[in-house]
């Protein structure tokens, strides 16, 4: 017995400098989502228009609220995009310049997509992990309130708290973020559901680890796939909202600005000629939207392949 | 005589089932998952488990660690009662009493290295341990049950099914535990593996002085591993017997039944075999027949059959039925 | 003459992780009436052979090679060609029924659907001819149970019904694969004895596909094993299990346990079942035979008679392996 476990301890202290290094899930889905070439040109898309977003007004020769006196009025004129004068894009009626503009608006619906999309994961994971992982009574309970909330007209609600609070860019975000976990903590609860009867989670309350530390080590890692591609896919849905009540007029207050606004604004002129005032913005928007589908596509694809 | 490691008895687990749509205030239907099994297990003994799906062989093993709700008592061999114990007083035990899944690859968490999988009972029960004597017990336990210990930073997937339950088994014996229960360890696996798996957990069994509960629905493969062997039908103990005398001895027609279907490998004995056949399906345990559960299936059925239900033979080779004998007795004895 | 000749049956599939080779050239004849056992572990290909055979390969496999039914090449043929043969000569039931079985449709409407189809028979008739297909498959009261809906029958029942739907149209040939994998023991004798009650009456041949060398035994004269997919041995039963010529039928046979022998320790045969992306040059078992040498991983014998009706594909001869 002595010597079997010199020998064992031997062999162990042979083998440790050999150790094979895991291939994880994770690096396996890497892989698969490197070489979906949708999903690839999304993401280098979205981190040109999140780069141009950021530091593009480096780039400008007008902030987005100075008013080029010499073009005010005369924007179907002289508005076009030029490289001479500074506008890049253009001007919008007023004689704004419509590049500045248009970052703006991008970072304000990006941001509107990001925030909300973050809600939607923290409240929506947390709410539907709890009341899957209970059970019960508390889960019949916790999805009765998510039922209720979801059959309230979801639009009709932002309008109201927009109209009654003030249009402020706070009062938008609570609003969209009101509504944007309520599917997460339906998907998140019906995913944990299953997981809570995987039998590793199982086994690891059969050997006594607390319920805190299974949530923690079983049951959210094996979330976080479902979660990042859902969060990816909501996060357009949340712009589309967003550009919605701005087109509607209730979203953003001058001078600030988003996609929606602008688009907003340019479909208004485009009878006087000024196509770029609607089609700049359009693009900015359809860009964000096609590559936030794509790289959510990706994900999925990647983090799941079963399910191609 | 020593004292058993575990002793059951009167093992109760029902389910109560709200139908979809019920009011909350409407009665539950019962379900009897496992409706009073009694047993002792011996230090280092195997209690192998048969029955077929619907048999409450699973759900026995997970009541025994408190996984499913359960009414009766598992005296633990220190008279702790297992099925009374609050959570934080259960934790103590949780050590010595390890389970093994049926399906090697959804028992590991696919986002956790082997080294992490196994390590796991250790840091819930021996917190004091440093990262070095975790690791160093591990690599030890992989190559205990044919692992390469080099493989400890692999994920589940990397591995074939055979090896997943390598890993399971590691999983559960790091600990040192006193009770192994294994449930269907072997029925996800190639035949080819299968005889691995099980020769791995003889040798570990009687190495390391084990008792074990081996729950399989294939009678071969039980009759192999186990001292005794429970039958278990309808959440009921229908004959319980040393191995050996209850496979060339069977008094339960159940029993017989059962042990008449297994194939055979060898084409002369298949064919000299007769099947005795079961009539009708399982009944649904909601609503279990009266008396004896086995009535409504049963060649030998008489109307006392359906009036009492019939009590687990005393000794070392229990019965429940009215009518025990060897096969054909009976009828020879009606003749 | 044969009634299905398979020739150099290959079947490759193209999947992410490379090029997977799950049959790979299997030759096989059989005769009318014949029952053939084909037995595998998971990986040997048994499943996608008989897909091969019935056209049913997934969309990213490709097979090669021959099959031939009544001398006429059905390998690929077309949906005009192949649509009438799953139907008429050709039935094949699986391990799960529920996969092939409409749930939204009673059992009456689904059975008669395939007589009106393809026997042309009226309505009614063809609701009389599925009970009296039920009646022959065991079924009790099977004129009040045609009218039910598949989930409304237990799993033993569910695959009553499925034979007895695969048997409407009189097929030449019945392939089961893993008809009894998902059945309890005591139904999987019922089963198992029903299937050979209704071969010898309809006289169809069978080809049963399982990893279950127990009911291999009882239902089949002869017996192909796969292995990596590859035949290894294919013989008639009794010779076969009285003894294998093959390592890898020894190591199976000395691996189950037996309910009716007193067991010691059981002979595993060592090792994992083999990796599919990787199609081997040589035997798909030398990595864990014991009687293995260099050349195995280099080539691997083809199939040779060496008893009369026995084949082996084996670099070892017979006196080195005894």
């Amino acid at each position: 017995m002595v010597i079997d476990a010199t020998r064992m301890k031997d062999l162990g202290d042979r083998l440790a400098e050999g150790e094979v290094k895991g291939r994880s899930l994770w690096a396996d889905a890497r892989r698969r989502f490197f070489r979906n070439k949708a999903a690839v040109g999304g993401l280098v898309t979205l981190a040109l228009v999140t780069l141009l977003a950021l530091f593009g007004d480096s780039l400008a020769q007008w902030s987005n609220e100075e008013i080029d006196f010499t073009i005010m009025g005369q924007a179907a004129q002289l508005g076009q995009p030029s490289l001479e004068n500074g506008h890049y894009f253009g001007t919008d009626d007023l004689g704004r310049d419509l590049y500045s503009r248009t970052l703006q608006g991008t970072r304000i619906s990006l941001m509107v997509g990001i925030v909300g999309s973050f809600i939607a994961v923290v409240v929506g994971t947390l709410y539907g992990a709890i009341s899957g992982y209970v059970g019960g009574r508390t889960d019949q309970i916790m999805m009765r309130i998510v039922d209720i909330l979801l059959a309230v007209p979801f639009m009709f609600v932002v309008i109201l708290l927009l109209v009654m609070f003030g249009r402020s860019l706070f009062m938008l975000f609570f609003g969209i973020g009101l509504m944007s976990w309520l599917n997460m903590a339906r998907i998140v609860r019906g995913q944990t559901l299953s997981l809570k009867h995987k039998e590793y989670v199982e086994a690891a309350q059969a050997t006594g680890v607390p319920t805190f530390t299974i949530i923690l080590r079983h049951i959210v890692p094996n979330l976080v796939g479902i979660v990042a591609v859902y969060a990816t896919l909501l996060v357009p849905e949340m712009i589309l909202t967003e550009s919605f009540i701005s087109f509607l007029g209730l979203g953003v207050q001058e001078p600030l600005t988003s996609l929606g606004a602008l688009i907003s604004e340019g479909a208004k002129t485009i009878y006087y000629g000024t196509t770029w005032q609607l089609l700049w913005p359009l693009a900015f928007f359809v860009a964000t939207l096609f590559s936030f589908f794509f790289v959510g596509d990706g994900l999925r694809d990647a983090l799941d392949p079963k399910d191609r | 005589m020593t004292q058993p490691l575990l002793s059951v008895t009167d093992l109760r687990v029902t389910f109560a089932l709200h139908r979809a749509g019920d009011m909350p205030w409407t009665k539950p239907r019962l379900l009897h998952a496992v409706s009073g099994v009694n047993f002792d297990l011996m230090p280092g003994e195997t209690l192998g488990i048969v029955g077929e799906s619907g048999s409450g062989k699973s759900t026995l093993a997970r009541a025994l660690v408190q996984m499913v709700p359960a009414t009766g008592r598992a005296i633990w061999q220190d008279g702790a009662d297992l099925i009374a114990l609050t959570r934080a007083q259960m934790l103590k035990y949780r050590a010595d009493i390890q389970m093994v899944f049926q399906d090697p690859l959804a028992s590991l968490n696919p986002r956790m290295t082997v080294g992490q999988i196994i390590a796991e009972p250790l840091r819930t029960h021996h917190k004091g341990l440093s990262d070095t004597e975790v690791k160093a017990r591990v690599k030890e336990m992989m190559d205990r049950v044919g692992l390469l210990p080099n493989q400890i930073n692999r994920y589940p997937h990397e591995f074939s099914g055979g090896q997943a339950q390598r890993i399971g088994i590691a999983r559960a014996l790091i600990v040192k535990p006193k009770l192994l229960i294994c449930d269907e360890p072997v029925s996800a696996l190639d035949v080819s593996i299968q005889a691995q798996v099980i020769n791995l957990l003889a040798e570990l069994q009687r190495d390391l002085g084990l008792a074990m509960i081996f729950i399989a629905h294939d009678l071969s493969v039980v009759k192999h591993i186990s001292d005794r062997v429970m039958v278990l039908y309808l959440g009921r103990t229908m004959e319980i017997a040393e191995g050996r005398e209850l496979y060339s001895n069977p008094q339960h027609p159940y029993t017989q039944a059962l042990l008449s279907a297994v194939p055979i490998p060898d084409p002369a004995a298949e064919r000299a075999k007769v099947v005795i056949p079961l009539e009708g399906d399982l009944p649904s345990p909601m609503n279990p027949p009266s008396g004896c559960v086995f009535r409504t299936r049963c060649p030998r059925v008489e109307a006392r059959c359906a009036e009492v239900k019939p009590d687990l033979t005393a000794g070392a080779h229990g019965v429940a039925c009215h009518f025990p004998g060897p096969l054909g007795a009976r009828q020879a004895e009606t003749a | 003459m044969a009634l299905l000749d398979i020739k150099g049956l290959t079947v490759r599939f193209d999947t992410p992780d490379g090029v997977v080779t799950a049959v790979n050239n299997v030759t096989l004849s059989l005769s009318r009436g014949e029952t053939l056992g084909i037995v595998g572990e998971s990986g040997s290909g048994k499943s996608q052979l008989a897909f091969a055979v019935m056209g049913l390969l997934a969309k990213n496999g490709r097979a090669t090679g021959s099959v031939t039914l009544d001398g006429k090449e059905i390998l690929n043929a077309p949906p005009s060609v192949i649509n009438p043969i799953r139907a008429q000569k050709i039935a094949m039931i699986f391990q799960d029924p529920m996969t092939s079985l409409n749930p939204y449709m009673r059992i009456s409407d689904q059975m008669a659907e395939v007589l009106v189809h393809h026997r042309g028979m009226a309505n009614a008739q063809a609701v009389a001819e599925a009970v009296r297909m039920l009646d022959a498959v065991k079924i009790p009261d099977a004129a009040g149970r045609v009218r039910l809906y598949p989930h409304e029958f237990s799993g033993g029942m569910r695959q009553r019904v499925m034979i007895a739907m695969s048997l409407l149209c009189r097929p030449e040939i019945l392939i089961a694969d893993e008809p009894t994998t998902a059945l309890d023991v005591t139904v999987q004798a019922q089963i198992m004895t029903l299937l050979s009650d209704l071969q010898r009456d309809f006289g169809m041949a069978t080809i049963l596909i399982t990893h279950d060398l127990g009911v291999v035994a009882g239902f089949c004269e002869n017996v192909l094993v796969l292995y990596g997919g590859q035949v290894m041995e294919k013989s008639p039963t009794d010779p076969l299990f009285a003894a294998p010529s093959h390592p890898y039928t020894r190591g199976l046979l000395s691996a189950i346990p037996r309910v009716d022998q007193e067991g010691e320790e059981l002979d595993a045969i060592p090792g994992s079942p083999p990796n599919m992306t990787m199609e081997p040059k040589g035997c798909p078992f030398a990595p864990r035979c014991t009687y293995a040498g260099e050349d195995c991983e280099e080539h691997l014998s083809p199939l040779t008679e060496f008893a009369p009706g026995r084949f082996r594909a084996c670099n070892r001869s017979l006196e080195e392996l005894s």
